[in-house]
């Protein structure tokens, strides 16, 4: 039994080599049909709602299925894979994802690294101001999103207000979700204000756990502070900071509510990321088995990236 | 923690047991619809229909912009949300083939609903697939078509008036032409009226749904942009992407570039009546759902409001149909209380309410009596308009068509990709493939 | 150490005050930044919608609950003289109706959609935290074959894109019936939620010291009874935490609900977005049901705070 723990009972051990009458293992369960009793649920319900509907989408995008009509049924091999990867539409939205997911990344890194940092100066109330500082990242991104539509208003909003206020720029001289050239930077920005507090407690975190006597010593060989923060801070956070960046890197490469709701991918394609070229694809001209096989190729892109997310985590865990 | 533990474990328990509990109930039916005026209006009719029936309704209602994504969705999950609908006139074809719809042809002809008594364009539009056959799947319920409104009160303003005439050669008033609007839009562009400044025009625009199609198809027919050979159905090439079409195209996107309101990029229905409403603009363009709004708006409406329908072009005079038939949809639980609420809303005496409230009506009866015209400012401009209406494909493939066109329309106009030829060439393409892959072609 | 707490110092380097000081007004500074967007929906949900669309943004405004009456019920504008020939008003959202030349209609959809989020937020919380604390004290006290394969498994579910997962669900449920019930969108968010569930409590129990089941056991309790009676509640607070975090996912979600419900199981998310007034968005109601979608979420993220870091890396980063 190369199953059997270490730590198990004796009686467990003997009971798992010798086979069992069926009544008794039911009245006094063992281990093991306690361990399967407990996780089983759990995998059953995830191949139920994940794996088996994932199978069925790998089979779909070698159809040419489309779920609002009833024609039969055909298979079309693998042509859906081979038009995605040479279709510029598709192309043109993994550049705006990969604008999205870049951009995002490194101001929120800046910034929650730098907030993390002067957070850890440890002023009066900082826990406070904390606190506060998370409160958007726990709201929907969806309904949030909403809302800035309202503050991103030309004529009215205070996004606007705000900037012909401090730059005296009229107000409805730009805007940010109509304009091509503003609207992939307005999708950012409501991005940086949600997710930034997110990178700065996982830096923040990061920032804590560099024990006080690397300091110390530092201190002691009058290293300066400039220097200190970058042979010891900086280093010492990485990890953490490495977390950080590829948590948001998958959350946005996944990105839908927030965008789908500012913009809905316009002005044309402009803010048509991934996930909601696949929305249309799927949902609005119901191509089912083309969407498909997009979809396994984002499932593909997404669980490389988890790979190495986990294999990092690991990493950090081991610290 | 823990308290809050043990409450949510008991509050979670409870509402497991209460959603899983079926829901039984009395009568009642629910109706899916666009969230609008008219929308609002039906809720106040129906309310003769409980009375009369004792049958409780319950609306759905989705505003423009998610409408067809969320019925369409609805209607191919075969949810049972909706006993009625209200669909748009486009969805036919997908729902008779599809099965979504019940077809009425019984129905009416056991209570002897005729539809030679409905405006023959509205049961062409609403009702009939395949076209132009006695295949009903639903009854006409609201006329709409594309139109315009003014501002009356500065169209009558004398130094507006000579500096108008002056510059352009004719009188300021409702334009006969796209031209003729260009001009007005140009004109009222960036103005100061009564100390704010205005612009020319609201038009569509929008991305997500249908906006900007339901708007540059009023140009693009006007034009000389066809849907396909009259001669030979499907074949697109030299019709869509006419050189007529491709300088109507390019009219439109001139229109937005210079004569709409800053921000005016993503505007359907409910923006577009937004900045008219807002005298942000001369000049609006809307469906005519919007004019009792707008007529009866403290600001805007009553003496400083006029209605013209869609402006001629070079190549023919046309306008932009919308409305929607009500149909009774075959996942419903509730199908034959459904029919009895389209028997009620067929009745003269409930479509005669039905316009009074602000609802378009389609039956003759009520267009057609002598005092139709007069009963309100608009309703000589919608009679005009509903002569020359034209749809959008309402195959069964539409959702996929028009997303196409929606694509390909604003990346060009919205935003600025490639040329009018480029963009109409590409839909071509994909409207091609799109009825390659249902085989029509 | 709790993300926002004061536990640990750097003694020795312990920053200058002055330092301490620029540092805490920029984080506060910051911090109030950030907040402008919260408090504008608060403001704007107490405004009129000429008040809301004014142009400069008015600051200085007379409250008005106009925005919540128009949440709550659905009007129809009407002429003076319909008006007129009606009883009396009852209640001040009607008479403000009036005043705007409407009728109230009768209520709108938003209680239902309310107790759609509740419910079905509650319920897959349940679900998930009950699946989740079973399969995390398998993995956690039993030698499970593949453990590290089937954890990232668990985990790998939460990496897809929801779009992605949607287009089989849609399909799956459509043949079964489930499409927009409370108890498919129970089930989906619980086996979204389940692996957050799997892996936070792992980590708590992991914490739980094994010597204490084991005590229990030879005292004669079975492990089902150990289990119960020693490990549960000691791991409560993590159980807490846990729940409350699947909370606040299903509360937020956007993408599944959008896709997967129209009405009878439709929640709040796509809901909000549906708020239009007699044009375009009615902001003030708009604003009226954020506020009071987003409130819960700011108490629970208060409650949460301490556990906050650990909830959003999965359990990699404690502390």
């Amino acid at each position: 039994m190369s199953d059997s723990s270490a730590r198990a009972t004796i009686a467990d051990r003997v009971a798992a080599a010798t086979p069992v009458p069926v009544a008794r293992r039911i009245r006094s369960l063992g281990d093991r049909a306690i361990a399967w009793l407990f996780i089983g649920p759990t995998i059953l319900l995830l191949l139920a709602i994940n794996i088996f509907p994932l199978i069925w989408t790998v089979y779909l995008s070698f159809t040419n299925y489309k779920a609002n009509r009833s024609a039969p049924i055909r298979m079309v091999g693998t042509e859906h894979y081979s038009s995605i990867l040479s279709d510029p539409d598709i192309w043109y939205s993994m550049q705006a994802t990969a604008h999205f997911v870049f951009w995002t990344i490194v101001l929120e890194t800046v910034i929650g690294f730098a907030l993390a940092w002067l957070i850890d100066r440890k002023f009066r109330g900082h826990g406070i101001w904390t606190t506060i500082i998370l409160l958007p990242m726990m709201l929907s991104p969806a309904v949030v999103g909403n809302f800035w539509k309202f503050l991103y208003e030309p004529q009215i909003g205070l996004f606007n207000y705000a900037v012909s206020f401090l730059t005296g720029v009229d107000r409805s001289s730009f805007q940010m979700l109509g304009d091509v050239a503003l609207a992939p930077w307005a999708i950012v920005i409501v991005d940086v204000w949600m997710w930034t507090p997110y990178v700065m407690l996982i830096c923040l975190a990061g920032l804590r756990s560099i024990p006080d006597h690397i300091y110390e010593a530092a201190e002691v060989d009058r290293a300066s502070p400039w220097r200190q923060f970058w042979s010891i801070t900086l280093p010492m956070a990485l990890p953490f900071i490495m977390l950080a960046v590829l948590f948001r890197g998958i959350e946005n490469f996944k990105m839908f509510d927030m965008v789908n709701l500012l913009t809905g991918g316009g002005p044309g394609s402009t803010t048509e990321v991934a996930s909601i070229t696949l929305k249309r694809d799927a949902f609005e001209s119901w191509k089912t088995g083309y969407s498909s096989a997009f979809a396994i190729i984002l499932f593909v892109a997404v669980f490389g990236l988890a790979n190495i997310y986990v294999k990092a985590l690991n990493r950090v865990k081991q610290r | 923690m823990r308290k809050l533990l043990t409450l949510a474990s008991a509050l979670a328990a409870g509402f497991i047991a209460t959603a899983s509990a079926g829901s039984a109930q009395a009568a009642s039916l629910t109706l899916c619809w666009a969230a609008w005026d008219p929308a609002n209006a039906l809720v106040e009719l129906s309310k003769d229909f409980t009375k009369e029936s004792g049958i409780d309704m319950k609306f759905e209602f989705v505003p423009w912009t998610s409408y067809a994504d969320r019925f369409l969705n609805e209607l191919n999950s075969h949810g049972k949300l909706c006993d009625l609908i209200i669909g748009d006139s486009q969805w036919i074809g997908g729902s008779a083939e599809n099965g979504h719809y019940v077809k009425l042809n019984d129905f009416f002809d056991k209570n002897g609903i005729k539809m030679s008594d409905f405006v023959d364009a509205t049961v062409v539009g609403y009702s009939e697939w395949p076209k132009n056959t006695p295949n009903y799947w639903s009854l006409p319920a609201f006329g709409d078509v594309v139109g315009w409104t003014y501002r009356k009160d500065w169209f009558e303003k004398p130094e507006l008036q000579k500096e108008f005439k002056d510059k352009y050669g004719w009188d300021l008033g409702p334009p006969k032409t796209y031209d003729q609007l260009k001009q007005i839009a140009e004109f009222f562009q960036g103005r100061e009226i009564d100390g704010k400044k205005v612009y020319g025009a609201s038009i569509y625009t929008e991305r997500g749904s249908e906006g900007i199609t339901m708007g540059v198809t009023n140009v693009l027919y006007d034009y000389g942009f066809e849907y396909q050979n009259p001669q030979k159905p499907y074949d697109m090439e030299g019709f869509v992407n006419s050189a007529d079409a491709v300088k109507g195209l390019e009219f439109y996107k001139e229109l937005y570039k210079c004569c709409t309101p800053p921000g005016a990029s993503n505007v359907y229905m409910g923006e577009s009546a937004d900045a008219f409403k807002s005298g942000q603009v001369a000049l609006h363009m809307n469906f005519a759902f919007t004019w009792p709004g707008l007529y009866k708006d403290p600001n805007v409406g009553g003496d400083k409001i006029g209605f013209f329908p869609n402006p001629a072009g070079p190549k023919g005079h046309f306008a932009q149909l919308g409305g929607q038939g009500i149909s009774v949809v075959a996942y419903s639980d509730h199908q034959d209380d459904a029919l009895k609420y389209i028997q009620w809303f067929v009745k003269p005496e409930v479509q005669a309410k039905w316009w009074q409230l602000g609802g378009f009506s389609c039956l003759k009866s009520v267009v057609e009596d002598p005092n139709f015209v007069k009963s309100q400012p608009y309703a000589q401009t919608f009679l005009d308009s509903m002569a020359i209406v034209k749809d959008f494909w309402a195959e069964p493939t539409y959702a996929e068509l028009l997303q196409a066109m929606q694509k390909r329309v604003h990346d060009y106009v919205v935003a600025d990709q490639g040329t009018a030829k480029e963009a109409l060439d590409a839909l071509v393409k994909d409207w091609t493939e799109t009825f390659k892959d249902d085989g029509k072609i | 150490m709790s993300a926002t707490g004061i536990t640990t110092a750097h003694s020795v380097v312990a920053p200058t005050g002055r330092t301490r000081a620029i540092a805490g007004a920029i984080v506060i500074v910051y911090a109030l930044i950030t907040m402008i967007p919260l408090l504008w929906i608060v403001v704007t949900s107490f405004k009129t919608p000429d008040d809301s669309i004014a142009y400069p943004p008015k600051l200085l405004f007379t409250p008005s609950i106009e925005g919540y009456c128009n949440l709550f019920n659905t009007r129809t504008r009407q002429t003076p003289e319909y008006i007129a020939a009606l009883p009396p008003a009852t209640g001040q959202c009607d008479q403000l109706v009036r005043s705007r030349n409407m009728v109230i209609a009768g209520p709108s959809n938003v209680i239902p959609r309310f107790t759609n989020s509740i419910i079905i937020a509650f319920g897959s919380t349940f679900l998930a935290v009950a699946l989740g604390t079973l399969t995390a004290y398998g993995f956690s006290r039993f030698r499970v074959p593949f453990a590290n394969d089937l954890l990232f498994f668990i985990l790998s579910t939460r990496f897809m894109p929801p779009i992605a997962v949607a287009i089989p669900i849609y399909l799956m449920y459509r043949a079964i019936g489930l499409t927009d019930t409370k108890i498919g969108m129970i089930l989906l968010y619980t086996a979204v939620n389940v692996s957050l569930a799997v892996w936070l409590l792992k980590g708590f129990i992991d914490e739980i010291p094994r010597e204490y089941e084991e005590a229990a056991m030879i005292d004669g309790y079975s492990r089902l009874q150990a289990f119960r009676k020693v490990v549960l509640p000691q791991a409560a607070t993590g159980i807490a935490a846990t729940a409350i975090f699947c909370l606040i996912f299903a509360w937020n979600e956007y993408a599944f609900a959008v896709l997967l419900t129209s009405g009878e199981a439709q929640t709040m998310p796509p809901f909000i977005p549906f708020i239009i007034g007699e044009g375009g968005q009615d902001w003030p109601a708009v604003a009226a049901a954020t506020a009071l979608f987003l409130i819960p979420i700011l108490v629970f993220t208060i409650l949460l705070r301490k556990h906050l870091l650990r909830g959003i890396t999965f359990g990699a980063v404690r502390k």
